[in-house]
């Protein structure tokens, strides 16, 4: 075994472009599935509180699927199953335009927005029934009411939740690498394949996933007590 | 309709592959392996996790400090990541190969002890104050205290967490497949690769072969939840707590 020497790695050209584009990746995969899933499982609980129980029913199903099946086979579903029931021309459409990212960031995006859904849902069965009778008796509408009475309250509630599951999803975006994403964990296959170097590669990965993780749960953890209301629990 | 029947067909042509792999023939796979590493990967990181749960929550700092660096360095690391560790680190340190299998068992040990350390940790914090304080004055040390007194109580709050964090431990033995561990996602992966027509059929059944199994556990686990509670509530009303007498034998472990 070669002796311990992290600037083999950070300085060789080849290996830190290998590494800076897996960083790249990871963000934009985590990026992109962190505002689809934001948007779906918002989308999701308002479906929900919709009259009636087909609706009810359908995205019960949903949370459901996406919570009990493990995220990579819903990855390779996607990259694998669903691709091939696609027309051909989009097929070749896709594979020229990174399609595995694309199917990346829907997979993770869609599991995810299961998780912020039931988040968002149990903030908003935490907020006392009295402050929806309130608002109401003020003249407000229903969206009026939703908007700015109860969603504000809700979101403080689910945000311990959210952060955690936001976490998790800057995590889970390691597991694009399955389907050929070139994004940070990929890289570092590569670049450890090359160098012979695994240490050295696994401590700068393991570094940087644990600051970026870190840094998630403080900026949590800050806007949680900003946002805190005065005289709240 | 033709779905349905393709994925039907896919299930009846290889049942055996997915329920044990090529196992008299070759290692065990399929679901049963994956249930195999779930259930020990859970039961071997319990010990670990109520150790790390008390280390923790002890009042000395020497103990308190690597415990809790471990837990966040876990939390904030992929589990893929994670994987790739023990993969590399494993064999150098006990000085030969190690089979996939034990390198996917170990990274679950580690990767759960620390999970499930922090459920232990919640369960024990959830206990009102008084029975620490209670069983010190009946003369029990720190340790004994937390032996017969603590701990039996907050494991059985703690039944319905822990069979939540084996169906995610099922769903994490997933990664397994990317360093070819031989499991039910391996399995399907053989398949898929044989047939090379039918994808869609071959993940689909996988999916819902996986939903099957972690759902059921999902529903008992909540059921589990609403019958403690009530049991709590009512044990609230004076009766002693009969929580004590059923206490899992899990607890004597520490």
């Amino acid at each position: 075994m070669k002796g311990f020497d992290l600037m083999a790695i950070l300085l060789n050209p080849e290996f830190s472009r290998m590494l800076v584009h897996g960083v790249k990746m990871t963000f934009i995969i985590f990026a992109g599935s962190w505002l689809l899933a934001m948007s779906l499982g918002i989308t999701l609980l308002a479906i929900r509180m919709l009259p009636g129980r087909i609706a009810d029913a359908l995205v019960e199903a949903y949370v459901a699927y996406h919570r009990n099946v493990p995220t990579l086979v819903q990855l390779m579903l996607w990259y694998f199953g669903v691709s091939s029931l696609l027309p051909e021309r989009l097929q070749v459409w896709l594979s020229d335009q990174n399609g595995e990212a694309i199917f990346a960031v829907i997979a993770l995006g869609l599991c995810q927005a299961a998780y912020f859904s039931e988040d968002h849902r149990s903030g908003l069965r935490a907020v006392p029934k009295g402050q929806w009778e309130a608002a109401r008796a003020l003249g407000h509408s229903y969206l009026g009411a939703m908007a700015y009475i109860l969603l504000p309250q809700a979101v403080r509630n689910a945000m311990p939740a959210l952060v955690n599951h936001t976490v998790s999803l800057f995590k889970n975006s390691s597991l694009a690498m399955a389907i050929g994403v070139t994004e940070l964990t990929h890289a570092v296959k590569e670049v450890e394949n090359q160098s012979f170097r695994a240490f050295e590669t696994y401590l700068i990965a393991t570094v940087f996933y644990l600051a970026c993780s870190l840094l998630l749960m403080w900026l949590g953890y800050y806007f949680e007590r900003r946002s805190r209301m005065a005289g709240a629990l | 309709m033709t779905l349905l029947f393709n994925m039907i067909g896919i299930v009846s042509d290889n049942w055996l592959l997915l329920l044990v792999g090529q196992f008299p023939n070759g290692p065990l796979g399929g679901i049963a392996a994956t249930l195999i590493l779930s259930i020990l990967g859970i039961a071997l990181a319990f010990p670990l996790s109520v150790t790390m749960a008390l280390a923790r929550l002890s009042p000395w700092p020497v103990l308190r400090w690597p415990a809790t660096a471990l837990v966040y360095i876990v939390r904030g690391v992929p589990l893929l990541l994670i994987i790739l560790w023990v993969y590399f680190l494993l064999p150098l340190l006990i000085g030969e190969s190690v089979p996939g299998f034990v390198t996917m068992l170990a990274t679950l040990v580690i990767y759960e002890g620390a999970f499930l350390s922090e459920i232990v940790r919640a369960g024990i914090t959830a206990l009102p104050r008084g029975q620490m304080d209670a069983a010190r004055a009946l003369g029990h040390s720190h340790l004994g205290a937390m032996r017969y007194v603590i701990l039996p109580q907050a494991l059985f709050n703690m039944i319905p967490s822990i069979i939540s964090q084996f169906v995610s431990t099922i769903k994490e033995t997933t990664l397994g497949y990317i360093i070819n561990v031989p499991e039910l996602t391996f399995a399907a992966g053989q398949i898929n690769n044989r047939l090379l027509t039918k994808p869609f059929e071959v993940y689909f059944m996988l999916a819902i072969i996986y939903f099957i199994v972690c759902w059921t556990l999902t529903k008992l686990a909540s059921t589990l939840e609403r019958r403690i509670a009530a049991r709590r509530a009512r044990s609230m009303d004076g009766v002693a707590a009969p929580a004590l007498a059923a206490a899992p034998a899990g607890a004597s472990r520490t």
